[in-house]
C-alpha cells in the first residue's frame, strides 16, 4: 500500500508542479514541467505519471493552487498560492518569517506566522515588473538563457542603471544601452537591481520579520538572492527546492501534517 | 471659450411637457412599476442556492424615488432652475430655492452600475481627455460631449456649484463644465482639516455659502424663503440621522444589510438630502431593518466573517463581488464611504443653518487627515465587531486612496486583523483585473479562516 497521503498541484503561469507527501509530511515525489496551454490536460498526464511512479491510490486528496487551480477538475480543494507557499516554506525551513515568492506572473511578500499560516501579504500590482517574467522577457532581448542570468549579473564588473520599472519600457532602454555598446552583463545586473527594488518596496510595506525567506522559480537566481539580502540588510534563506514550495504547501494542507 | 453649439442634446422643455411627461404620465407609470415590482417581490420564489437573503422590500420605493428624480431631470431644463453640484456641495439653500439638482458623480456611478461607463468615458478620451483623469469625470465629460446616458437625458445647468471638500479634480472638472455650458460657476473652497476646524475656517466657508446664496437667488429671480430653508435643514438633519441609524443596524449579528446594499440605498441621501421623501424613505427602511434584526435575518445567509470596506465601491462589479463574498461567508457590513453621508448628522443644526452647514461641509472624511480616517476605521472595526478590512485602492480617487498603505499597515499591526489592499477603480473596468482581484480576496478569506 502506498504511503502517499496527499498530492499538491501548483498550476503556475510558467511552470506546473506536482508534489506528493507521505504521512510525516516529507516530500516523496515531485514533477515539474513548463506550463502548457491546456494545463488541465497536462496536470492529468502528470498525475497519472506520478501515480504510476509512486503507486499512489487515485483517491488520494489532491489540492490545487496557482493561477490554473480552478481548471483542475480532479482537485479536492483549491487554495491560493499565498497560503500554500507560506505553509510549504515554513515546513521546509521549520520557522516563520517574511517570505518573498517571486513567480512567473506575480510576486508576493507574505509574513508567515510560526504555525505556517499567512499573517499578512502584499502582491505586485497589475504589472509584470517585479516578476520572473520581467527577467525572462528582458533576458530574451539579450539572448541570455534564464538559468545563466544570475551568474552573469553577479560576475559583471559594472552596472547599468535601468530607470524604468516597466517591462516594456525596460526593453527599449536595453535596446538603447546595447546600441551604445554597454556590457550585456552590466545591463543584466541593472535589470536585477530594478526587479529587486520593486520587491523590496513590497517587503517594506509588509514589514520585515526576520528571517527573509525566498521561494518561487526566481529564488534559484543567485543575483536576486544576493541583492535582496543587500538591500534589506538581512540574511536570506531558501528551501532546497524553492520552486516546489507552492505544491508542497498544497500537499501539506491536504494531508494531516 | 464657450462651446454651447457643440452640445445639441441639451434641450429645453416647457411646462406642458414637464406636466404631462413627468407629473402626469411619468409619476403614474413609475408608481405602477413599483406596484408591479412589489407584486413580483411578494411572489419571488425562495432561492435556497443563493448565498444572499432576499432584497429588502423597500428597494422598490428607492427605485421609484430615484427613477422619478432622473425622469424629472429629462424635463427640468427651462422649467425649473437647474444646478449641477458636487457630492459634497452645500445644496440645502438651492433646494429651498426650488432648484433641480444634478449630481454628476451619482450619474457617473449610475453609468458604472449599468456597465456603460467605459464606452461613455471613451467618448471623453477620444476627445483628448487623459485616462489618468478620474473615471467619474471622464464618464460625465463623455456623457456631456456625446449625450450618451442611461438616464435618458440630463438637464442643462443654469449654475454649477463645486465644493472642494471631496477632491481637487472637481475644481478643474467644473471649470470645464462652465466653459462648455457657458454658465456661472460657484466655487466653494474648503480648507483641508488636519485637526478640527478652526473658527476662521468656518467663517471662510460660511461666507462662500452666503455668496452662493446670492448668486443662486439672482439666477432663480427670488429671495431665499427662510421658512422653506429651515424646513430643508430639518429634513437634511433628520435624513442624515436616519441614514446613520440604518447603517448602524449592521452592528447587529447577523447584519441585516451589507455595505453593497448601502451603496445602492444611499441614492436618496446623496441626491435628495433635505427632501421629505428622503426622510420617509429611510424611516421605512429602518422599520424593515428592525424587523430583520428582531428576527435574526442576515443580509447573507451564512455570515462567518464581518468586514469593513474603505473607499468608493467598484460600481461595475458590485453585484458579482457581493455574491462572491457572500458565497465565502463574508459580509461587508460597513463602509467608510456610506458612513460619510451619516456621520456628520449631529453637526447639522437647523437653528443655526449657515454656521452649521459650514462646519458640516468642512468635515467630510475626504477633507480630513489620513490619521482621522484611520481612527474612524478603527472605531468601526470595534463597533461593528469586524474580522477584516478591504481597502479598495481606487485608481481614480487619489484623495481617498492616499494613506491607505499606512492605514492598512496600522490596522493589520495594531488590531491584528487581516487588511487587504484591493487595486481597482470605481468606474473604469480597464483598471480592474478579475483574476488578480479574486486571487487576493481568496487569500484574504483564507487569512481570516486561519485566524478563526
Amino acid at each position: 500500500m502506498s504511503n502517499i497521503v496527499a498530492i499538491g498541484i501548483d498550476a503556475g503561469s510558467t511552470t506546473c508542479k506536482l508534489v506528493a507527501i507521505d504521512r510525516q509530511g516529507a516530500m516523496v515525489g515531485a514533477r515539474l514541467e513548463a506550463t502548457e496551454p491546456r494545463v488541465e490536460v497536462q496536470v492529468q498526464r502528470m498525475l497519472w505519471a506520478l501515480f504510476d511512479e509512486l503507486g499512489a491510490d487515485p483517491s488520494t486528496p489532491l489540492i490545487a493552487t496557482g493561477y490554473g487551480r480552478k481548471l483542475i477538475k480532479e482537485a479536492t480543494r483549491n487554495v491560493t498560492e499565498i497560503t500554500c507557499h507560506a505553509r510549504g516554506v515554513s515546513r521546509a525551513l521549520g520557522r516563520g518569517g517574511t517570505l518573498i515568492d517571486i513567480g512567473g506572473q506575480d510576486s508576493k511578500v507574505i509574513r508567515v506566522g510560526d504555525d505556517g499560516r499567512p499573517v499578512d501579504f502584499m502582491m505586485n500590482d497589475k504589472c509584470a515588473a517585479g516578476t520572473g517574467r520581467f527577467l525572462e522577457h528582458t533576458a530574451a532581448r539579450l539572448g541570455v538563457p534564464v538559468y545563466e542570468l544570475g551568474r552573469r549579473a553577479l560576475s559583471a564588473r559594472g552596472e547599468e542603471a535601468i530607470s524604468s520599472t516597466c517591462t516594456v519600457f525596460a526593453e527599449s532602454e536595453i535596446i538603447s544601452l546595447i546600441a551604445r555598446g554597454a556590457d550585456p552583463d552590466a545591463i543584466l545586473r541593472g535589470l536585477h537591481r530594478s526587479l529587486v527594488g520593486r520587491v523590496i518596496s513590497m517587503v517594506r510595506t509588509v514589514g520585515v520579520v526576520p528571517p527573509l525567506m525566498l521561494s518561487g522559480g526566481v529564488a534559484r537566481n543567485d543575483a536576486v538572492r544576493a541583492m535582496i539580502a543587500e538591500a534589506a540588510s538581512e540574511d536570506v534563506i531558501l528551501p532546497d527546492q524553492p520552486q516546489l514550495m507552492g505544491a508542497y504547501g498544497a500537499a501539506l494542507l491536504g494531508g494531516t501534517a | 471659450m464657450s462651446q454651447p453649439e457643440s452640445l445639441p442634446h441639451y434641450v429645453h422643455s416647457n411646462r406642458l411637457e414637464h406636466f404631462v411627461n413627468y407629473q402626469l404620465v411619468g409619476k403614474t407609470a413609475l408608481r405602477v412599476q413599483r406596484w408591479r415590482d412589489q407584486w413580483k417581490l411578494k411572489r419571488r420564489k425562495p432561492r435556497p442556492e443563493s448565498p444572499l437573503s432576499p432584497p429588502l422590500d423597500c428597494v422598490v420605493y428607492m427605485k421609484e424615488i430615484m427613477s422619478r428624480h432622473y425622469l424629472e431631470g429629462r424635463y427640468a431644463s427651462g422649467v425649473r432652475k437647474v444646478a449641477w453640484v458636487t457630492s459634497g456641495a452645500p445644496t440645502e439653500p438651492l433646494q429651498a430655492l426650488g432648484y433641480f439638482l444634478v449630481y454628476p458623480e451619482n450619474h457617473a456611478a449610475l453609468c458604472g452600475v449599468r456597465r456603460k461607463a467605459q464606452s461613455i468615458a471613451e467618448e471623453a478620451e477620444n476627445a483628448g481627455w487623459s485616462r489618468d483623469i478620474c473615471s467619474y469625470a471622464r464618464t460625465d465629460i463623455g456623457a456631456m460631449l456625446s449625450g450618451k446616458t442611461p438616464a435618458g437625458r440630463l438637464p442643462r445647468p443654469d449654475v454649477l456649484v463645486c465644493c472642494t471638500n471631496i477632491c481637487q479634480t472637481v475644481l478643474h472638472w467644473y471649470r470645464v463644465l462652465a466653459d462648455y455650458f457657458d454658465c456661472p460657476l460657484v466655487l466653494i473652497d474648503t480648507p483641508f482639516l488636519y485637526e478640527e476646524a478652526r473658527e476662521h475656517d468656518v467663517t471662510y466657508v460660511r461666507r462662500q455659502i452666503e455668496d452662493m446664496i446670492h448668486v443662486a437667488e439672482e439666477i432663480a429671480g427670488e429671495k431665499l424663503d427662510q421658512a422653506r430653508f429651515a424646513e430643508v435643514m430639518k429634513n437634511a438633519r433628520r435624513g442624515a440621522e436616519l441614514w446613520l441609524e440604518v447603517l448602524n443596524r449592521s452592528q447587529s449579528r447577523p447584519a441585516p444589510m451589507t455595505a453593497f446594499d448601502g451603496f445602492i440605498h444611499m441614492g436618496p441621501i446623496v441626491d435628495m438630502r433635505g427632501e421629505a421623501v428622503t426622510v420617509d424613505y429611510y424611516e421605512r427602511m429602518l422599520r424593515e431593518l428592525d424587523v430583520r434584526v428582531a428576527s435574526g435575518i442576515g443580509a447573507i445567509k451564512n455570515e462567518r466573517y464581518r468586514v469593513l470596506w474603505d473607499n468608493l465601491p467598484i460600481w461595475f462589479k458590485i453585484g458579482e463581488l457581493s455574491k462572491w463574498l457572500a458565497e465565502h461567508g463574508v459580509n461587508v457590513v460597513a463602509s467608510t464611504y456610506t458612513y460619510a453621508w451619516g456621520e456628520l448628522a449631529p453637526m447639522i443644526d437647523p437653528e443655526n443653518p449657515l454656521d452649521s452647514m459650514a462646519r458640516v461641509y468642512l468635515h467630510p472624511i475626504l477633507n480630513r487627515s489620513a490619521g482621522h480616517k484611520l481612527a474612524s476605521m478603527k472605531k468601526m472595526v470595534e463597533e461593528f465587531q469586524l474580522d477584516g478590512v478591504i481597502l479598495h485602492s481606487d485608481r481614480s480617487c487619489k484623495p481617498y486612496s492616499l494613506g491607505q498603505i499606512d492605514q492598512r499597515d496600522r490596522l493589520s499591526k495594531t488590531l491584528g486583523i487581516p487588511a487587504l489592499l484591493l487595486e481597482a477603480d470605481h468606474n473604469d473596468p480597464r483598471d480592474y483585473s478579475d483574476e488578480q482581484g479574486v486571487n487576493r480576496l481568496e487569500a484574504f478569506v483564507e487569512m481570516m479562516e486561519a485566524r478563526a
